[in-house]
């Protein structure tokens, strides 16, 4: 599904990312860990299409390069981040900006808008699964959410527009364990056997409640170890420092 | 045709002229011009007298200069102040016997006139230039005893209302513009809602500059009775030309007891091309006195054209318990410019004024939201209420806000807020992880910036509104 060969970034003339390597395979779950600056917000903007970085090496999803590819049109292509901190609009209504999104993603694939019952039909089902306040889809998006309700709401994106790879950047930071225990769930749900995950974490919590296939070990912009979810636990023991 | 025409019509999808023969008054502006004018429109001397009143007064008037957006000075000889479709001077009876050219181009504009296309549930005022060509579903109207026709029609059919109403709001001593108007003014929209009436149907008059070198003044008169109801909406549309035009109109609005009117407007004048040459000088006086004791006048306005616009739709409250409300949303981009607002008059007992602006510049368009509350010493337990938002996109553009508060009455009490913010990248990159390109993510994010504004038209326009807030700021990100 995705393969990253020898990612290289910088940003004015400092090197965030050196020399990444990996690959995901349909249906995997991956989890990247490492500590703060080691560039896992950086690999999650990378490879959304966010601008303002130097890069070079090949991005390859579903065998294709994305390297030129908008934001946008990676969106279409069934990539799915799942902020660190999700962004607050005002003004604009949380279905109405679900539905936005859902739609352009369909219209992008040529599939068939869904209508507004359609829409309310789908969002509701998928709210009562993920436990999110029905009310709170008709307020601002974002907009005075808590940092738990924010998080929710991502997931609950991600469940509607239901990706083929979801990244979360740090999605477990700032939840109580009820609220953790909720996002889990909702990637639990979405498990298949044709979509992935890149989970991007500091800790070792949200690998409790999310099985993940693979752990990875990020330091100073390169994966200096990968294993089995055993290795988070001994990342967690250990601490980042002792790591090395 | 001397004009040159901008063959690039890619943004501004009403930028095309219509070639149709005119009548024209001679150029300039002199007391001959006026009497062509009141002639060509079959006017009572009483009219006439007024005009020349109004002439005589402009001499002694400046241009006022305050405003922020400065233009070229206008050279006021070099404008023709009457020019109407050679087919239309002899109105025809039905809208069936309207030229064909002019129908098209109602078609193309989105407002077709003839009976078997119009739009459902609303009748249409249609002015070309210095003319109202057509206006549908009279009769029916007619049936409810609600008078909607051209004012030039008023004038010969209704004298009575036009002589009492006619500049009872806005003085013919009132200012430069308005007082030029009153002097030259062509035509516009005449609307009578008798007593207890609830107007059955949305009444709009739809504005077209056509013909070069001309300037529209534009006269609307509304007047609702007792207990009565009328919702009203104009457009306005121009083609693309390399020269300012000038539309100098002036917009009266009475209320009395208990009566209501909801004034929208969605002005898409011509604003130029991107560097700024060209476009419409929309210089407006809108003004409605709620005369009677529990009336209501609410002004909502879309200003997304004009090179640059200046106008500040005002409520005088003068009944006690009256209403007035100001719902606008101004969009410059490009090298667009606004200076725009309202003003508040309190004069009656318990009076209140709320007033919503957002604004909205982009490009290296500037933009000024200036505001008057003013409260009496007589308009005890009055209240107003102003919010203010400006929002901007890039760093070379403006946004000011200037609010002018006068209250005399310890009793009565003004609250401004006012916030200024920018689109962020950051919301950008968001809306576009989740699949929408950078316009429609700024289309969503504006519209929901300007949502209580928008909710205030009329529905079968708001969907239109909305997406002429997207077009307006196309090209504005990137």
């Amino acid at each position: 599904m995705l393969k990253i060969k020898n990612l290289k970034a910088d940003i004015e003339n400092r090197s965030i990312l050196n020399n990444l390597n990996l690959e995901i395979k349909p249906g995997e779950v991956h989890a990247i860990m490492g500590p703060n600056g080691s560039g896992k917000s950086t690999l999650s903007n990378i490879l959304s299409g966010k601008k303002g970085y130097d890069i070079s090496g090949e991005i390859l999803f579903e065998n294709k390069n994305i390297f030129e590819l908008e934001t946008e049109e990676r969106a279409h292509k069934g990539i799915f981040l799942a902020f660190q901190y999700p962004l607050e609009i005002p003004g604009v209504n949380t279905n109405i900006f679900l539905k936005t999104s859902l739609n352009a993603i369909r219209k992008a694939r040529g599939e068939k808008e869904l209508d507004a019952i359609e829409f309310l039909k789908l969002v509701k089902l998928k709210a009562k699964e993920l436990k999110f306040d029905e009310e709170k889809l008709n307020r601002q998006l974002n907009v005075g959410f808590s940092g738990g309700e924010k998080k929710k709401n991502e997931i609950l994106q991600m469940s509607i527009l239901n990706p083929k790879l979801s990244i979360l950047d740090e999605t477990d930071s700032g939840l109580d364990i009820d609220a953790l225990k909720t996002v889990a769930d909702g990637v639990n749900s979405l498990r298949k056997k044709d979509n992935s995950f890149l989970i991007i974490t500091h800790y070792q919590r949200l690998l409790d409640y999310i099985k993940p296939d693979y752990v990875h070990v990020l330091m100073n912009g390169k994966i200096i170890k990968s294993g089995g979810p055993e290795l988070a636990l001994e990342l967690e023991k250990k601490g980042y420092e002792n790591f090395n | 045709m001397r004009e040159k025409q901008i063959d690039k019509l890619k943004d501004y999808k009403y930028g095309f002229t219509t070639d149709i023969e005119n009548i024209r008054a001679p150029k300039g502006l002199n007391k001959e011009v006026i009497e062509f004018i009141s002639k060509a429109k079959k006017e009572p001397k009483w009219m006439l007298d007024w005009r020349m009143k109004a002439f005589e007064r402009l001499k002694n008037l400046k241009e006022p200069n305050w405003q922020k957006p400065k233009y070229p000075k206008i050279d006021y000889q070099d404008i023709y102040y009457y020019s109407a479709p050679k087919s239309a001077s002899e109105k025809p009876k039905s809208i069936d016997e309207l030229d064909p050219k002019l129908l098209e181009t109602y078609k193309k504009l989105g407002i077709p006139l003839q009976e078997q296309q119009r739009l459902n549930g609303i009748a249409v005022d249609a002015v070309f230039d210095s003319v109202s060509v057509a206006t549908t579903f009279k009769d029916k109207l007619n049936e409810v005893g609600v008078i909607f026709c051209s004012i030039s029609e008023a004038i010969q059919k209704h004298p009575e209302l036009v002589k009492k109403y006619l500049g009872s709001v806005i003085p013919l001593t009132d200012h430069y513009f308005a007082t030029l108007n009153s002097a030259v003014f062509t035509d516009g929209s005449f609307v009578y809602i008798p007593p207890g009436v609830k107007c059955p149907m949305e009444l709009s008059t739809y504005f077209r500059i056509n013909a070069s070198q001309t300037g529209q003044f534009e006269r609307t008169l509304i007047i609702a009775d007792k207990e009565s109801y009328v919702s009203y909406l104009e457009g306005c549309t121009a083609p693309m030309r390399d020269e300012n035009q000038l539309h100098a109109a002036n917009v009266e609005l009475v209320a009395l007891d208990n009566a209501e009117i909801k004034y929208s407007t969605v002005q898409n004048w011509y604003p130029g091309d991107e560097n700024g040459k060209g476009g419409i000088y929309n210089f407006v006086t809108k003004r409605g006195l709620c005369k009677g004791t529990n009336s209501k006048i609410s002004w909502t306005q879309v200003e997304t054209g004009s090179a640059i616009t200046w106008k500040y739709p005002s409520c005088i409250l003068q009944g006690d318990n009256s209403i007035g409300e100001f719902y606008s949303i101004a969009i410059t981009n490009n090298h667009q410019k606004a200076d725009t607002g309202t003003k508040m008059i309190h004069l009656g007992k318990n009076t209140k004024s709320k007033i919503i602006s957002k604004g909205i510049s982009a490009g290296f368009s500037d933009m000024t939201y200036r505001g008057l509350v003013d409260i009496s010493s007589k308009a005890k337990n009055s209240r107003n209420y102003t919010q203010c938002d400006s929002l901007l996109m890039g760093n070379k553009c403006g946004a000011h806000t200037v609010p002018y508060i006068k209250n005399k009455n310890p009793e009565s009490n003004i609250a401004h807020e006012a916030t200024t913010s920018k689109i962020s990248e950051e919301q950008l990159y968001y809306c576009q992880q989740r699949g929408l390109n950078p316009e429609e993510a700024v289309g969503l994010i504006v519209n929901g910036f300007c949502k209580e504004v928008l909710q205030q038209l009329p529905m079968e326009f708001a969907v239109e509104a909305q997406k002429l807030v997207g077009i307006s700021l196309e090209g504005s990100v990137g």
